[in-house]
């Protein structure tokens, strides 16, 4: 017998314990669900984690009304097999009341706009814990992170005043009003995300795999076309065989060409991929070199 | 595939992050989007050759000052291992970024300037990694280019390191001669260096052995919580321990014993997630369910009976004080967390500060402050259930919190039950 973990079942492992420890010591914690692999995968680590509990936290999904119909399904599909509760913080509805601005122009995106409603929401229902499933190979804002992520009362994240974290012992205490968002998938790898969804059999919307659809080029990306894109000159829509390596907002999340229709065929794609996921598929970091950190200070996850 | 931990040392100039930029690089572990973005800065800056430093330093403070100024966790792989390495800055609050990224790494990478030799930040280093317990300890002696790559060099630096080393307490050191710029020796050997008979960098990494760091005999499981569907009627009699392995191996039908309680029962079944395992060993996270129903909850351990960690109050460490703001004086309370236990702490006596450049204690000192290493009685207001830290540096390590701010203040590292009680 050999007293060996595969780096999969090690970082099952660590998540699993970060998950638990969340649960044990802050009352009110929430689960950002958005239905993307690594939320996906996040979710399923929590109901190993508790298992045969039910989940003892709800999720919530930042709902930018710019959504991917194949996601929108499977969040709710995941939320009702598991009988959880969802909690939506809608863009709409704080575009609707004059909370937030739309952009404007065939870039407009409502990215940003997420923030402040993802803030009222963990404001009003109180929540001190407020799991996300970013990964610190994403970006190089995000490998700075901590774990557990202190926020001070207006949602922001000061990169230069982080908390110390030492072995295993996170420290979750903080005053009314803060809260700590947390990151289990920190020590993860799009490839690990990939693997492990492989040998859990973890569901997935139907867009991470190949499919036909109508896209057009723009600074170098395959855009999904949709009612809420507009058109530059010199744009052109045209049906192709592509996939999605992240899910976002319509409006800035770009695709690649793909004809991987299997979690293993996916593996080897990315594997041979010489391009990042968010490289290849986000037209929201390409705003400035520091657009992540920008938005993380915001309060964005 | 293995996952190994490292952490860096070493100065901005001894070339970290080149070094770093190079282990990524050449096991195409950069993408070209990652590398158009550092050409693409490095050209506006004005900068004579892609720095790969950049990449590294993701923060736009960090790029403005061109400083690292927090531990970073980087990733790659290759077919024998998954890698995490704790970034850690050198000359900015150095000891504190170092016990951070020291405090869960299998190995320690400290890099030399062959042109300087060992300095007093490499004993400085060695010394953290030393008294954090990192296993093995690598001193690359970087910018072989610069001394012609001269044997004599590296047999001089090896034969001090190897001198200063004697007074720690270092189990696992290799040496390797390389040029980081150049690229000898840190993936492919470098024919400059025909002398040089040892692995490369890389092969180092993905062959030291890390499986036998983990302690297999002494059974600790400290309890994080109650795992009991409420109405689920499928489950009715479902309850069960969750927690993560710190020690020892499980197996249902062991005996086991409960602290603090002292009540032993057996392992009725050992799970994950309804997946019922046979054994359970570190560092896995599972459910334990045992034969009897007890009054069990978080911060409990369960362990072997007759093979207990310390139970006690009082308590005698090594403590690294992370605030900038306030000191550790006698007579500090403080919020402290060990494994999954949480309570309070006074510190009855600071008996020394060390000097981590000279190893020298001061036994005058009134106070530990930001970056410094001293030890300590601790009195807390719950036993603590522990082992000595040079045994199992998970149940024998703790943080400090401060609990008007609740800022993580302090690292300790448990010697044993203090005697001066």
């Amino acid at each position: 017998m050999s007293y060996e973990l595969s780096h999969l079942e090690a970082l099952e492992a660590e998540s699993i314990f970060i998950i638990r420890e969340v649960a044990a010591e802050l009352d009110r914690p929430v689960l950002l669900f958005s239905g993307g692999k690594d939320s996906a995968v996040m979710l399923h680590l929590a109901v190993k984690a508790f298992w045969p509990a039910p989940l003892p936290f709800p999720l919530m999904h930042v709902d930018t009304g710019h959504n991917f119909p194949e996601v929108i399904q499977y969040r709710d599909e995941r939320v009702a097999e598991l009988g959880a509760r969802l909690i939506v913080a809608s863009v709409q509805e704080a575009i609707d009341a004059g909370k937030v601005t739309e952009e404007k122009g065939p870039r407009a995106s409502r990215n940003r706009l997420q923030t402040q409603p993802l803030l009222e929401a963990i404001e009003k229902n109180g929540f001190n814990a407020v799991f996300g499933g970013a990964r610190r190979d994403e970006e190089k804002a995000r490998a700075k992170e901590r774990v557990y992520s202190f926020r001070d009362e207006f949602g922001q994240w000061d990169p230069k005043n982080q908390r110390p974290e030492l072995w295993a012992l996170y420290n979750g205490r903080h005053r009314r009003g803060e809260h700590l968002r947390v990151f289990p998938l920190s020590n993860w790898t799009e490839l690990d995300i990939w693997q492990y969804i492989g040998r859990e059999n973890v569901a997935l919307p139907s867009i991470y795999y190949t499919h036909r659809r109508e896209v057009f080029r723009r600074d170098g990306m395959l855009m999904a076309w949709s009612p809420f894109m507009s058109m530059m000159p010199g744009e052109t829509v045209t049906t192709e065989t592509v996939r999605f390596r992240t899910v976002g907002d319509m409006t800035c999340t770009a695709c690649v060409p793909s004809t991987a229709s299997t979690v293993e065929q996916v593996i080897a794609e990315v594997t041979a991929s010489r391009v990042t996921e968010r490289g290849a598929s986000r037209a929201d970091d390409k705003f400035s070199e520091t657009a992540m950190e920008d938005r993380k200070r915001e309060g964005y996850f | 595939m293995e996952l190994l931990r490292f952490a860096t040392a070493g100065s901005v100039d001894d070339g970290k992050s080149t070094l770093i930029g190079r282990l990524l690089y050449d096991t195409k572990s950069i993408l070209e989007d990652q590398l158009a973005a550092v050409e693409r800065t490095s050209h506006a800056r004005g900068d004579e050759y892609v720095n790969l430093a950049l990449l590294l330093d993701g923060l736009k403070a960090e790029r403005e000052q061109g400083i690292t100024i927090d531990v970073a966790y980087r990733y790659f792989s290759t077919a024998k291992r998954k890698f995490i390495i704790a970034d850690t800055p050198g000359h900015l609050q150095y000891t504190r970024n170092m016990v951070t990224g020291a405090s869960t790494a299998d190995l320690a990478l400290i890099l030399v300037d062959a042109r300087k030799g060992v300095l007093e930040q490499t004993r400085r280093h060695a010394f953290i990694a030393s008294l954090l317990r990192v296993p093995h300890l690598v001193l690359c002696v970087n910018k072989m280019d610069l001394v012609d790559y001269d044997q004599g060099v590296f047999d001089r630096i090896r034969e001090e390191f190897r001198q200063f080393s004697m007074k720690l307490d270092v189990s696992d050191l290799s040496f390797i001669p390389i040029s980081a710029l150049g690229g000898d020796n840190v993936v492919t050997r470098s024919e400059k260096m025909a002398w040089y008979q040892g692995p490369t960098l890389l092969h180092h990494l993905e062959n030291v052995h890390i499986a036998s760091d983990r302690d297999l005999i002494h059974l600790r499981f400290p309890v994080q919580g109650v795992i009991r569907p409420a109405s689920a009627k499928k489950f009715h009699d479902y309850r069960a321990y969750s927690g993560q392995l710190l020690g020892g191996v499980m197996r249902p039908g062991d005996e086991v014993m409960v602290m603090p309680s002292g009540f032993t029962t057996r392992i009725k079944s050992l799970e994950l997630a309804g997946k019922p395992l046979k054994e359970a060993f570190p560092p896995m996270s599972v459910n334990v369910s045992l034969e009897e129903e007890l009054d069990i909850s978080r911060g409990d351990m369960l362990c072997r009976p007759g093979n207990p960690p310390t139970a006690s109050q009082d308590i005698d460490a090594m403590v690294c004080w992370l605030s900038d703001s306030t000191q550790l004086n006698s007579g500090s309370r403080l919020a402290i967390k060990h494994t999954t236990r949480m309570a309070r702490a006074m510190v009855k006596n600071l008996h020394y500060r060390l000097d981590v450049n000279t190893l020298h204690r001061d036994e005058q000192s009134s106070g530990l402050k930001l970056n410094e290493v001293g030890r300590v009685t601790l009195r807390t207001t719950v036993p603590l259930f522990f082992d000595e830290y040079r045994r199992n540096r998970s149940t024998g390590s703790f943080i400090l919190v401060d609990e008007g701010t609740n800022a993580t203040v302090g690292a300790g590292m448990i010697n044993g039950p203090a005697v001066d009680r």
